[in-house]
């Protein structure tokens, strides 16, 4: 066996992969709960291209029969219904994974120096996820797919001289139809998955040359022992990818149990109306896209013009992008910063949800108001971060990282 | 040492030419593939002018046809629903349709060629909606509400000749297709009179 090993490591040093990235690659140790959703936010990315690929296998994309063929999977083919709702609940879970990795790089200031390009290269996956969503939701063919499709690609139409074009080059045909849903399998299926996949191994890649931050944000490459190993960091494998699995079991556990019992979630996952075949020439009473885009979707309907919504809503999602150059604060973790830090942070959390409720109900006047004055505050936490960050009255950060009981 | 000069300049002047050689045919090639994208000809056949029918449209009735795949609004409107559309002014955005988003026929207070028939593309400017026909009163709506489109997605309204309310999330009146009335009961969308 070791003679095996050492002919093909001769020829490519597989073992030295293994020793850099696992066992001889060292990760802070106090990593907590919020530390698990990276690698199981990787586990559903395989997941998703698993069960894709087995859908693809009896779907259609073709107007005239993708809606039938959805159905043909969820009724005919032998565990067709499993592997549809691992799908379309996957990707539900791989949004609130993604949210709830955003929020502790936010808390612990994992986006800052060293860490900016890991940051920058995340929002590109998070783009390109969102992407990816839109267009898998296409697929099944059925009223909201449709409709909120139309919504979607008219936003690029609100761009000036260029828009109306734009769209009509996008869709392939003055209205969504078949040659829409032609070349959005297309995107979905082969295109944004290979984007993701290089995305995502530089996201690691970028990882893996500054090391991961901790809840204390100390960078405990500046602590070593006589042997050149952090003092506060310990090998990936063995350690964290038991710690993962564990995360996985229950992750895993969780998510099963949704997708036996729960798949629809009560129309957050999938939409009533979906179980409809589009109709062109009839809008349902009323369109929202999946709850994952309902934050957005309320920052576009805060805005009482077209153009005006539509820059809102591309700003929101710009504007995280400047997170590292935003927050001036050289103090990383959320435990050493300053009151005004963590009321902003709540606030802007508190707002998110909100829109994520918001653009989720029908439009009333309150409603409305609550949009606009949630779209404020979601804004107001980038403008407030970036005036209050730099003098901002830090506690002292320790020399190594603490650990709680 | 001039000659090592001389060669290193001709080798990035080289490597230069090659890079911007390079960059322009990549561009060109890469224009079949997003013209590929573009609606193709049969697409663009099937927007051919339709012609439709309006001898069976009762007045106060609402028909919908497809032209372009997208929802075409015939509406044969009463008296009193003309009524309304004169007196009301003061709640719309764009009363006298001076926005171009009719053909130059169109542009009058009924946005039509002969008063008592409505045709329009049933798109909401917004975002592409498709609004609902709600020709009555109706409290739910609001009290200066007459009749018209209400759109259900953004709640944008628009009374019954497809103009806009003011301060609503459609930044535009409800476009009128390009039309005409080829005999009394026989009209034609997607072509102007010739």
């Amino acid at each position: 066996m070791s003679k095996f090993i050492t002919w093909i490591d001769e020829r490519l040093p597989v073992s030295n992969f293994v020793k850099n990235h696992l066992s001889e690659y060292y990760a802070p140790k106090n990593f907590n709960f919020f530390y698990f959703f990276g690698s199981l936010a990787l586990f559903v990315f395989i997941m998703q291209i698993i069960t894709g690929i087995f859908l693809t296998i009896n779907y259609k994309p073709d107007a005239a029969s993708a809606f039938a063929s959805v159905e043909y999977i969820m009724r005919d083919v032998e565990w067709g219904w499993l592997i549809r709702y691992m799908h379309s609940t996957g990707a539900s879970f791989f949004f609130i994974i993604i949210y709830l990795h955003m929020l502790r790089a936010l808390m612990y200031g994992s986006y800052k120096k060293p860490r900016e390009l890991l940051w920058l290269f995340g929002m590109f996956i998070f783009v390109l996820l969102m992407a990816e969503a839109f267009m898998g939701y296409l697929l099944p063919w059925g009223q909201m797919s449709y409709w909120g499709a139309q919504v979607i690609i008219s936003l690029f139409g609100a761009i000036p001289f260029v828009g109306e074009s734009l769209a009509l080059w996008i869709r392939g045909d003055y209205v969504i139809s078949d040659a829409t849903l032609n070349r959005f399998f297309a995107f979905h299926v082969i295109a944004l998955p290979l984007l993701l996949f290089a995305v995502i191994y530089l996201h690691i890649a970028a990882l893996h040359t500054v090391g991961s931050n901790n809840p204390d944000g100390v960078e405990i490459k500046q602590n070593k022992d006589k042997d050149g190993k952090p003092v506060d960091g310990i090998p990936f494998h063995p350690y964290y990818t038991v710690k993962d699995i564990f995360g996985l079991a229950v992750f895993l556990t969780i998510f099963m149990f949704v997708v036996f019992f729960l798949p629809e979630f009560g129309g957050f996952f999938l939409e009533k109306d979906n179980f409809v075949p589009a109709d062109p020439l009839k809008t349902p009473e009323h369109i929202v896209p999946v709850w994952y885009f309902t934050p957005f979707y309320a920052i576009l309907r805060a805005i009482p013009d077209k153009l005006g919504g539509v820059l809102a809503m591309g700003l929101a999602i710009f504007v995280l992008f400047l997170m590292p150059w935003l927050d001036r604060c050289k103090v990383k973790s959320i435990r050493y910063r300053s009151l005004t830090y963590k009321i902003l942070l709540i606030s802007f959390v508190i707002s998110f949800i909100g829109l994520g409720y918001i653009g989720m109900k029908a439009p009333t006047p309150i409603l409305t108001i609550l949009g606009r004055l949630f779209t404020l505050v979601y804004f107001g936490f980038f403008v407030l971060l970036y005036l209050t960050s730099k003098n901002e009255k830090t506690k002292p950060v320790p020399e190594r990282v603490t650990m709680h009981e | 040492m001039s000659d090592n000069n001389n060669s290193s300049n001709r080798r990035n002047f080289l490597t230069n030419v090659t890079k911007v050689v390079g960059g322009v045919g990549a561009i060109f090639a890469a224009i079949p593939f997003l013209s590929s994208m573009s609606p193709s000809e049969k697409t663009k056949m099937a927007g051919a002018p339709i012609e439709i029918d309006i001898s069976a449209i009762q007045p106060g009735a609402f028909k919908i046809v497809e032209w372009r795949g997208k929802p075409v609004w015939i509406v044969h409107r009463t008296t009193e629903m003309l009524e309304k559309i004169k007196n009301d002014a003061e709640h719309l955005a764009d009363p006298k349709s001076d926005e171009e988003y009719q053909p130059q026929y169109a542009q009058n207070k009924f946005r039509s060629v002969k008063p008592e028939y409505l045709v329009l593309v049933g798109v909401c400017t917004h975002l592409g909606c498709s609004p609902l026909y709600k020709p009555g009163e109706n409290k739910d709506l609001g009290l200066e509400w007459k009749g018209g489109f209400f759109c259900p997605c953004h709640g944008s309204k628009f009374d019954l000749s497809g103009r806009v309310y003011k301060a609503m999330p459609a930044p535009y009146n409800l476009e009128v297709p390009p039309y005409y009335f080829a005999s009394e009961t026989k009209l034609v969308v997607g072509e102007d009179k010739t």
